[in-house]
């Protein structure tokens, strides 16, 4: 996967601030939500969505 | 409230909301509104459980392009609030079934969430992140030259003991780095009501030259903001083998923490 996010340095960079904060800030809320968010390590699961698709454009970069 | 649809909350401010978020749009383009109770209004947008629901959100979480437009339109409506008046970021993903639940969360957090809301008062988030041109001992301790032949023990032994110095070099210098780097993050938190640290991000992601040594989040008056990027030149001026970035104004994601 090839995204502007990952291909644009920059781009990335405001968005792992981005996640950074979104992900582990903010009010946790529990009880009556729809799901179980704090049973995921939220930035577990995001980072290895970047990281996964950091390697691939590398993967894509290198193979040229 | 129909089948098949949650609420996705962005923020929690006093009531009344003084400026009424019309024509603003969250995630998935959804109009934002408020539910109000206990003297407080909780920020929200319709959402599709099929897309916003616990299974599919585990799925989508793992999809960058859905989870970068998602981030951006939680940021933005709670950005957007933010400039209009105090608010409590709510962490990503946090989605109601109906209204009553949204009702139920501001009544029975309502103490925490006022007490929150006057820590957040006329301060805002800044961001600081250090990186220094150091790696990690295991990837420096590799000497550049080559190892020594078998049959000679003494420049084995010379070549052990040339290999303990570099090593031993190298962790000193990453211990003046470390103790800087806290010095660094003292003087700023110094600044600020509230300072906190997240985790240092993987040099893959960041893509920046040298590592990542420190990734700090500081709440500071507003009166004071310029003083605190002006104290991060200073820092900056003052330690030039490692490279400062400022980030922000943010809205306070960093300090609201659990209700």
């Amino acid at each position: 996967m090839t995204t502007d996010v990952t291909t644009e340095p920059h781009r990335r960079l405001a968005l792992v601030d981005l996640l950074d904060r979104v992900l582990a800030g903010g009010v946790v809320i529990s009880g009556e939500v729809t799901l179980a968010v704090a049973d995921i390590d939220l930035i577990q699961v995001s980072l290895r969505a970047l990281i996964t698709s950091v390697d691939a454009l590398h993967r894509a970069e290198d193979g040229r | 409230m129909a089948e098949g649809v949650g609420l996705w909350l962005y923020a929690v401010t006093g009531e009344p909301a003084p400026q009424r978020p019309d024509g603003l749009r969250g995630v998935a383009g959804a109009a934002v509104h408020t539910v109000e109770a206990g003297g407080l209004s909780a920020v929200l947008s319709p959402v599709s459980l099929a897309e916003f629901g616990a299974d599919a959100l585990r799925r989508n979480l793992e999809d960058l392009d859905w989870l970068a437009a998602t981030a951006r339109a939680h940021d933005a409506v709670i950005g957007a609030v933010s400039t209009a008046t105090t608010a409590i970021p709510l962490r990503l993903a946090s989605v109601y079934l109906d209204e009553d639940g949204v009702t139920a969360f501001l009544v029975e957090h309502a103490a925490r969430l006022r007490e929150l809301l006057g820590l957040l008062a006329g301060r805002t988030e800044w961001g600081v992140k250090a990186y220094a041109d150091l790696g990690p001992p295991t990837e420096r301790a590799v000497p550049a030259d080559q190892p020594p032949a078998r049959r000679d023990p003494g420049a084995g032994t010379a070549y052990l003991l040339r290999r303990k110095e570099e090593v031993s070099e190298r962790e000193r210098a990453q211990q003046r780095v470390s103790e800087r780097t806290e010095q660094l993050h003292a003087e700023l938190a110094r600044l600020a009501v509230a300072a906190c640290r997240h985790r240092p991000q993987d040099r893959k992601l960041s893509g920046q030259p040298g590592w990542m040594v420190l990734n700090g989040a500081y709440l500071v008056d507003d009166a004071r903001a310029e003083e605190f990027a002006a104290a991060v030149d200073t820092l900056r001026a003052r330690t030039p083998r490692i490279r400062l970035e400022l980030t922000g104004p943010w809205p306070p994601y960093s300090f609201a923490g659990p209700a």
